[in-house]
């Protein structure tokens, strides 16, 4: 029971670096319904680039908001200058240009900062909070984050009139420019809300796994995976799908003795297939209709 | 999601298959062979002028067009999305190398023996991705491409698969004693291979399942209202587009003399993906352009920067994208429009 327990916390805590990027591909998902691969490298870039304001003397909490404007101009500008011209282009073209921004950015950060594995400095510490060691201070820290971006995320496209403005943009662009709506600049907005929700995942998930430009690979294909398994439409199921996956995928390398960590991501995968078979619009989607 | 209508802007794009190879009627018709004719001719010649490192690379530019081709009338003519199309390049090319080192069956055998098992396992894993809407299913072929390194590398099997290790294989010589150089047999042997599964490919859409193939793309509905299997069609699509591309692998094995698990990663399924927007979604001999693509443009990346090989490689596909949003064949069909209107 006590392993039981331990394995579940500690799948909690992965769950929450999942879950926060499950938050933006969900986030951009909902501005240009395109599941965005470069997301991961974004996020990794402005974790650099968090660092590198530190490296010149800034405390973490000045870096911290430096970074997320930062980010969120970088978002807006990829929208404006990589993905407008070729707006109608067909679906994979624009798979083929996320995996070009993709090397891009990994290509960048490595010839910038190089490849060596850097320490990030946590701003909660490292102290544990539950039990012996099972939950420390700073993946506490960062499940509590995660919620409070969750919550805002929701008053934001529930309560304010830009929120409103987006999700009509997304849902149906045609008519949302005939009532006003600058449909592109919603887009460029999502794209600039994604990359900084990116950027304080990153910063988040930097001080666990340490900074390097490869960092968010496999953290991406969770987070991907989080998304998709709580429904690609809402947020709340994308949190709900990244705390799922980091829990499924630690019992999993626990109790089914051939799955070593090898296999970890494998098995989380064909277990989340399993359930979007059963279910496939996500956990918490929306089942959408076509009109035929 | 706007898939399947996107695609069907890219079906455009089976005009300019008519238009450049000719399937049209009349007058087209005998020019587009003239052209396939003409094309065949160099093909047949180059590797008598070529060095022999250049033949090799040409050979694998055409094992990696074969697999792009299968992909190809997977997503550009039945509409369904593969990230996973790596595993069956692994499973052809594994296939290949146990049936050549454990069992000592000639090269030439195990070509329609990796089609076959790949073919299998493509039409299973359809089974459960019939329920799956494109982006699940595109998460779905994800898992297959991470889950097959791993799954090779597996102590139980590692007696045939020879674990992290994997295969090494002899290269075979030109039979008949023909005064071929081994990189030339195989060269002939794959250049071979290729145009016939190019006709076969053609002649299946072409035909009345082609078209029931296609119209599944269009409108789903309206296809089964047609009275057309949808279980069945879209599965055996799966079976056909991994047949392709496990004789793809069964021939990159024979040419690299060379299996080992992290050489089928989900690399290779995204490099396949790009070889086919590149080359033109739903147009078949785009593939080759394709399998040029991912084979020469790392190298050309790397050969500008070293350090930042990842950038240029990225800045080089984007401007291709911009110059040719739906591929090379897109770009043909829109100078052939151009003309065609010009002449009016």
């Amino acid at each position: 029971m006590e392993l039981f327990l331990q394995q579940v916390l500690s799948g909690v805590a992965n769950g929450a670096i999942y879950a926060s990027v499950a938050l933006a591909i969900v986030m951009i998902y909902q501005a240009i319904h395109h599941l965005n691969f470069a997301q991961g490298e974004m996020a990794m870039f402005s974790t650099f680039i968090a660092w590198q304001l530190m490296q010149w003397g800034m405390p973490f909490w000045a870096a911290l908001p430096v970074t997320v404007a930062l980010s969120f101009a970088g978002g807006v500008a990829i929208e404006r200058i990589v993905m407008k011209p070729i707006e109608h282009a067909p679906v994979l073209t624009h798979v083929v240009v996320f995996i070009a921004l993709f090397t891009i950015l990994n290509s960048a950060a490595g010839f910038i900062w190089d490849f060596t594995i850097k320490p990030f400095p946590t701003p909660f510490g490292t102290a544990p909070v539950l039990g012996n060691g099972l939950l420390s201070a700073h993946q506490a820290g960062m499940i509590a984050v995660v919620l409070v971006m969750l919550v805002l995320l929701y008053l934001f496209f529930r309560y304010t009139n830009t929120g409103l403005a987006m999700r009509a943009a997304a849902a149906n662009p045609a008519s949302a420019r005939l009532v006003g709506i600058r449909v592109g600049w919603t887009t460029a907005l999502g794209w600039g809300m994604a990359s900084a929700i990116g950027s304080v995942a990153g910063m988040l998930i930097a001080p666990v796994v340490f900074l390097e430009p490869n960092m968010m690979l496999t953290i991406l294909l969770y987070g991907f995976a989080g998304a998709v398994l709580g429904g690609l439409t809402s947020p709340a199921g994308a949190v709900l799908g990244g705390f799922i996956v980091g829990v499924v995928e630690n019992l999993a390398g626990t109790y089914i003795p051939v799955v070593g960590p090898e296999l970890k991501l494998p098995i989380a995968l064909v277990l989340i297939v399993a359930v979007l078979v059963v279910k496939p619009s996500g956990l918490l989607g929306r089942r959408t209709v076509q009109r035929v | 999601m706007s898939v399947n209508e996107d695609i069907k802007y890219d079906a455009k794009l089976d005009g300019i298959l008519d238009a450049a190879t000719g399937a049209g009627t009349g007058k087209s018709r005998s020019l587009g062979s003239v052209v396939t004719l003409c094309l065949l001719a160099v093909a047949v010649v180059l590797p008598f002028v070529a060095q022999g490192f250049v033949v090799f690379q040409l050979t694998m530019v055409m094992v990696y067009g074969i697999a792009i081709m299968g992909l190809n009338i997977l997503t550009g003519f039945n509409g369904q999305f593969s990230l996973g199309h790596s595993a069956f390049f692994a499973i052809g090319a594994y296939t290949a190398a146990i049936l050549m080192e454990s069992f000592g069956v000639s090269y030439v055998w195990t070509l329609p023996a990796a089609g076959l098992t790949a073919f299998v396992a493509g039409f299973l894993f359809g089974l459960p991705a019939l329920r799956l809407e494109p982006i699940y299913l595109a998460l779905a072929t994800f898992a297959l491409a991470v889950a097959m390194p791993q799954f090779l590398k597996l102590t139980p099997f590692e007696h045939w698969t020879g674990g992290v290790q994997g295969i090494v294989i002899l290269k075979p010589d030109a039979p008949f004693g023909l005064p071929l150089s081994q990189d030339q047999w195989l060269y002939l042997f794959t250049l071979g291979v290729g145009f016939g599964l190019y006709l076969a490919a053609r002649n299946i859409i072409a035909s009345r399942t082609g078209r029931a193939i296609q119209a599944i793309r269009d409108n789903p509905i309206a296809a089964r209202a047609m009275g057309i299997n949808l279980s069945l069609y879209k599965t055996l699509t799966f079976g056909v587009s991994a047949f392709y591309t496990g004789v793809a692998g069964a021939l990159s094995a024979i040419v690299v003399q060379f299996v080992a698990p992290d050489s089928y990663t989900l690399v290779l399924a995204v490099a396949f993906l790009v070889g086919m927007v590149i080359g033109g979604v739903g147009w078949l001999p785009g593939s080759l352009i394709g399998g040029a693509f991912i084979l020469f443009v790392p190298n050309i990346a790397e050969g500008v920067s070293k350090g930042l090989s990842g950038a240029v490689y990225g800045i080089i596909l984007l401007l291709i994208i911009y110059i040719a949003p739906s591929g090379v064949g897109g770009l043909l069909h829109k100078t052939a429009d151009y003309f065609a209107r010009r002449r009016k």
